[in-house]
């Protein structure tokens, strides 16, 4: 575990409660977690356990019930619904498991969507665009919608997507979860090289342990706690 | 920021063409149905108001009996006399003119071409109330006039059908039993709105029509011209006045003679044809507000289908305004793309009607720009409410939806 000041993520003491009275349901009970820079995290436990939950908040896309989320520095639990987009613009990257591209559009008007947000001219709008398809080895399929390509090529489109703003952090729900082994494989060596190349922080949910072997530190959480953190040296290679 | 939101929503329009379409079809047939009905309105309007300016402005029309449709029953009032036009014209002050008229009909025969018309006697005072330029020849003279000579000016409708078109003045017909030279043609005057054709007539002088056709000195219509410096319903009652002591009718008893204004005519028909116009285009203004209706529909429907979509966009970074700004452009551009549709469809029903209805074809810029101000209006209002229902959605519920 790196230590605080070297912490791209922080989160200190997080608790989320949904709903109000009687149907009150608290998803996270005071957790703590540091991630640093260029780790590549795999969070695994198991449903309501409230990985998903701390997921969305390590997105900027929910905010905790109490406790502190520093990214860069910055508390981001007080920032406002914009103030968190404009987070999210700049600094994450998503991938799904239902790949979430928009249909009937091509690869390469999918993959501009972000820079288009950002508010980059077309031509180095599709220059940018064009190198994050290459980078997935898609370059050649770019005129392509995502009913013209196979599982493995959505998600690799989706990945595109999610690192054309080069992010500093890439988050990605259950990546592999809708693809065969052979597909997920792949799927998983690319994030490995995006994380080892271009030093991009990846958070990952996953429930398969082959998946989750690919990363370098495993966050298991229950009942809405940190209960263990284990560290791998190498794939499939665990030091506890 | 402008730019990129016009281009997402041009894009999503792109990928949902039907879905846009049918959108817009309420604009589309509501704009068209607006447009159509006040140009239309306006020509027709046009039209009436052409047709009875051909009859003349400023002009009394007088005639006996009691007016339409209430001469029924007792003895046939008398006509007027020759000494009435002369009282009229020499001791009404804004008086300028009094043309009596003397109608008969008959059939003119040249070289075996027959046409059936009618003959209006009158005199020249007749062109001065209601000028009718010659097309070509000569208006008769005063000793023509005076003694009655059968010497005739034609109209062009009896040009066409007695001299095949060719050169009539010059020429001698036979008109009943009478032998007539005709002196002159008159200019196209076209369709009168409720006479017929103007065009179909021979006019004579008077005492020619009256000893040749009529047989008496009766005149059955006298057109009076007033000044344009006198109020048309000062000089009527003038005349009015005139006319029952020249007919002896005592105080009490109503007049056995009627007055007509073309002025008061044309102003009642403009009227008439401004507020059925104002009707008709009040109707499809409603149709104008449904097809917003419509667009406001089908945005909602979009939105609820586009939810994921819209959670797409919230998680890669658009903020809330930025959604919004698309749903909205997106219901501009299109109702201001059914709003164009539409004035394409009405210009072409307009031109496709006008010739029907037998009206001029007119364009009007004002109510094209108002109808498509309207259909931008439209998408901004209908738009605004599913716009920002889209940009309100939660990006955790929105991605997560089927």
């Amino acid at each position: 575990m790196a230590s605080d000041a070297a912490s791209l993520i922080a989160l200190r003491n997080v608790t989320k409660v949904y709903g109000q009275g009687a149907t009150q349901f608290q998803a996270l009970k005071g957790v703590d977690l540091d991630i640093a820079a260029g780790d590549f995290v795999a969070v695994m436990g198991p449903s309501g356990s409230g990985k998903s939950t701390t997921m969305n908040i390590l997105g900027c896309l929910d905010v905790p019930s109490a406790g502190t989320f520093l990214f860069r520095g910055h508390h981001v639990e007080t920032l406002d619904r914009d103030e968190r987009a404009l987070l999210r613009r700049r600094y994450l990257g998503f991938v799904f498991q239902g790949f979430n591209l928009l249909s009937r559009t091509t690869a390469l008007e999918n993959v501009e969507l972000p820079l288009l947000y950002r508010g980059d001219e077309k031509r180095a709008r599709r220059a940018t665009a064009m190198a994050a398809l290459e980078k997935v080895g898609l370059d050649r399929w770019w005129d392509h919608t995502p009913a013209e390509l196979s599982g493995g090529q959505q998600q690799r489109v989706a990945i595109a997507r999610a690192i054309v703003t080069r992010p500093d952090v890439l988050l990605a729900d259950e990546p592999t979860g809708n693809l065969d082994s052979e597909r997920s494989v792949e799927i998983m060596e690319l994030l490995t090289d995006l994380n080892r190349e271009s030093g991009i922080t990846v958070l990952m949910v996953t429930h398969e342990p082959d998946m989750a072997a690919f990363a370098r530190t495993v966050v298991h959480f229950k009942d809405g706690l940190v209960e263990r953190i284990e560290t791998q040296h190498a794939q499939g290679e665990k030091v506890s | 920021m402008f730019g990129t939101t016009l281009l997402l929503a041009l894009r999503s329009i792109r990928r949902h063409i039907l879905r846009s379409f049918l959108t817009i079809l309420g604009i589309v047939i509501g704009v068209g149905a607006v447009v159509t009905m006040v140009t239309l309105g306006k020509a027709t309007t046009a039209a009436v108001q052409s047709q009875i300016a051909a009859l003349g402005t400023n002009i009394l029309q007088i005639r006996p009996g009691q007016g339409f449709g209430r001469g029924g029953g007792g003895p046939r009032p008398p006509d007027f006399t020759p000494e009435d036009v002369t009282a009229i014209a020499t001791q009404i002050a804004g008086v300028t003119a009094v043309a009596p008229q003397a109608q008969a009909s008959a059939t003119a025969i040249y070289e075996g071409a027959n046409w059936s018309t009618t003959i209006n006697g009158t005199t020249a005072a007749y062109f001065q109330v209601q000028p009718w330029p010659l097309a070509s020849g000569r208006y008769w003279t005063t000793p023509e006039e005076q003694a009655g000579k059968a010497v005739c000016i034609i109209g062009n409708t009896v040009r066409q059908n007695l001299f095949r078109g060719g050169e009539a003045v010059g020429e001698r017909f036979r008109l009943g039993d009478v032998s007539c030279d005709v002196i002159g043609t008159l200019s196209t005057r076209g369709q009168a709105g409720f006479g017929g054709d103007q065009d179909d007539v021979v006019i004579m002088p008077i005492k020619a029509v009256q000893r040749r056709f009529t047989g008496s000195r009766d005149i059955r219509l006298m057109l009076v011209g007033v000044d344009q410096r006198y109020q048309t319903a000062g000089v009527q009652s003038a005349i009015t006045d005139l006319l029952r002591e020249r007919r002896t009718i005592t105080d009490g008893r109503e007049d056995n003679f009627n007055i007509f204004d073309t002025k008061q005519i044309s102003d009642t028909l403009t009227g008439t044809t401004t507020a059925l116009t104002r009707i008709v285009a009040a109707v499809a203004a409603i149709s104008l507000v449904v097809g917003g209706i419509g667009i406001m529909n089908i945005m909602l429907v979009s939105v609820t289908e586009r939810t994921r979509e819209i959670g797409i966009r919230l998680a890669i970074g658009a903020v809330a305004n930025e959604v919004l700004l698309q749903f909205l452009v997106e219901a501009v551009v299109l109702s201001c793309l059914g709003g164009l549709i539409g004035l394409v469809i009405a210009q072409a029903v307009i031109a496709g009607l006008t010739p029907l209805l037998d009206v001029p074809w007119t364009f009007d810029p004002q109510i094209n720009m108002i109808a498509f101000a309207i259909s931008a209006v439209i998408g901004v209002v209908f738009g605004y409410f599913p716009a920002r229902r889209a940009a309100a959605l939660n990006p955790i519920d929105a991605l997560r939806h089927e």
